[in-house]
């Protein structure tokens, strides 16, 4: 296959970037997205250029690492993948292909298509733990979850963090993340104990960062690469709303 | 133009935040707080909608006494003067906190993407900012017309019914729409408005935190209903005057 590229290039956060064409030839169409990235760069390299710099590092959707925004869309075609998940094969050749960084406020490019995602590690920070005394594992059976339960804490505990969710919404807004990362302690009696100061926390971090506001337009599910469901956001804004108005805990 | 006035409004953002800590104002609210604040704003809203377009039908009548005295009843009972301050301020807040929550949300993203998202989503979702526009320039027509004019302005003749002596609105209204551009833009302000409801309903429950497996497919049929009746509703009354014998 023969791919036409227009890549962002942009050397650091200072400076302001533009789009760089370039053409590949030879592409397999068996071939990773990122493998053809690579396949790029090490052309860039022989020819003296500066390769694109790009995030990876499982390669095989578990850590959250390679998102890119490809022809419009976070993770490129397909549905319920990550960028590192996609494969030659979903183009066609002749086709261009537009790479850009994931576009936020509160997610400044470091160089090219990498950004600086720490916000979302701020916002953990904030508020996306339990403090218990991790002595020896407790006895089995002393705290009861029933299966459905422990089921949705698990589901929503699949975000892996990659920031697709603020990438495909229009506001830029991080509420699928941080109203996941939110449920999957709040359904769990472990994570009850501290729910009223945890929702205000990292709401109020995840403002201070400036990401968007929720406009319920559900860019975030059609792209989230671990299908998290809005319906997290409607838990944290109930959870949000208990804690300001019947907890008596503040931050 | 959308983008003209949008680059012009975070130009001005970007002034103002460099100048005041944005904290300790209502900027600083918290973002959910202030969804909240729209949503509740746009359900009383809503409701009042279906209070009005409950006497505007009674312009359908053979004669127009009922809506006058019900028009009357309205502007100047004592519990309704105060539902109308309530009323007012429900609009101030809404347009207020939602325009706050919009040019936040531009500033979250100053660089754009040169290909925006196609994502599969409600499309309606991504033109609130833009059918709230025409909506507002709509309410300023109609205030000018049925509030100004008629309340501080007296632009209105009086019609005596049962030996009593009312404003009469509904001449009003019928003299308005014999006119074409009248009806014309009343009828494209409340298809917009349609559109602004066929999301705003649905989505200020969600906002509310009210999404629930079983009740939310409902809320949804209900978002459409609500919109469909509100933009036919108040559209048929144009077009039965324009062209039937009031
Ligand atoms: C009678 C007229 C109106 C009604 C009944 C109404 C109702 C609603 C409702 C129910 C929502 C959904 C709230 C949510 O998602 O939480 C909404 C959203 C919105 N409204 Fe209105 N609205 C009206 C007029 C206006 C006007 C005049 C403006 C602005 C000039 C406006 C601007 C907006 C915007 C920008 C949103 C989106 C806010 C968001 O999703 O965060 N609306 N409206
Ligand atoms: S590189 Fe780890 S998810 Fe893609």
């Amino acid at each position: 296959m023969n791919i036409k590229l227009k890549i962002w290039r942009q050397e650091n956060s200072k400076v302001k970037g533009k789009f760089i064409d370039y053409v590949l030839d030879n592409v397999s169409p068996g071939m990773s997205f990122l493998e053809m990235l690579d396949a790029l760069n090490t052309k860039l390299i022989q020819e003296g250029g500066s390769p694109v710099a790009f995030e990876h590092d499982c390669r095989e959707g578990i850590c959250g690492s390679c998102g890119l925004y490809i022809n419009g869309r976070p993770h490129g075609p397909g549905e319920k993948s990550t960028t590192c998940e996609l494969h030659m094969r979903s183009f066609k050749d002749g086709d261009t292909i537009i790479v850009e960084p994931w576009r936020a406020k509160a997610f400044p490019v470091i160089r090219d298509l990498i950004v600086d995602r720490s916000g979302f590690d701020e916002i953990l920070k904030a508020g996306g733990f339990i403090s218990v005394n991790a002595g020896a594992a407790p006895e089995a059976n002393s705290i009861l979850v029933n299966k459905e339960v422990s089921e949705e804490a698990f589901d929503v505990a699949t975000c892996i963090g990659c920031g697709a969710c603020v990438a495909a919404c229009k506001n830029a807004s991080a509420m699928l993340f941080v109203s996941a990362k939110i449920s999957q302690l709040a359904i769990l009696p472990q994570g009850k104990v501290e729910a009223a100061q945890r929702v205000q926390a990292m709401v109020a971090k995840m403002d201070e960062l400036g990401f968007g506001n929720c406009t319920n337009t559900y860019a975030c599910e059609a792209e989230c690469p671990k299908g998290i469901k809005v319906i997290n956001i409607a838990r944290m804004n109930r959870e949000f709303f208990t804690a300001k108005v019947v907890s008596q805990k503040t931050t | 133009m959308f983008h003209s006035i949008r680059l012009f409004v975070l130009s001005v953002m970007n002034i103002v935040q460099s100048n005041y800590t944005i904290m300790g104002n209502s900027l600083s609210q918290s973002s959910l707080t202030k969804k909240y604040v729209v949503a509740l704003a746009g359900l009383f809203l809503i409701t009042f909608l279906f209070v009005h377009l409950a006497i505007n039908l009674l312009l359908l009548l053979p004669a127009t006494d009922t809506f006058n005295v019900a028009a009357h009843f309205m502007g100047t009972n004592i519990i309704i003067k105060v539902f109308e301050v309530v009323l007012f301020s429900g609009i101030f807040i809404h347009i207020i906190y939602s325009l706050i929550v919009q040019v936040q949300n531009w500033m979250a993203r100053p660089v754009r993407y040169k290909l925006e998202n196609w994502s599969h989503t409600s499309p309606f979702s991504k033109f609130m900012i833009h059918t709230s526009v025409i909506i507002f320039i709509f309410l300023v027509f109609h205030l000018i017309e049925f509030y100004i004019e008629t309340k501080f302005l007296g632009q209105i003749a009086d019609v005596v019914i049962d030996g009593e002596s009312y404003p009469d609105m509904g001449l009003k209204v019928i003299t308005a729409f014999k006119i074409p551009i009248v009806v014309i833009g009343y009828i494209l302000s409340f298809i917009v408005l349609g559109f602004h409801l066929h999301h705003g309903f649905q989505s200020a429950f969600q906002s509310l935190g009210l999404n629930h497996t079983k009740y939310t497919p409902t809320i949804k049929l209900l978002s459409t209903a609500v919109s469909i009746i509100l933009a036919v509703g108040f559209i048929i009354i144009p077009l039965a005057i324009y062209f039937g014998n009031y």
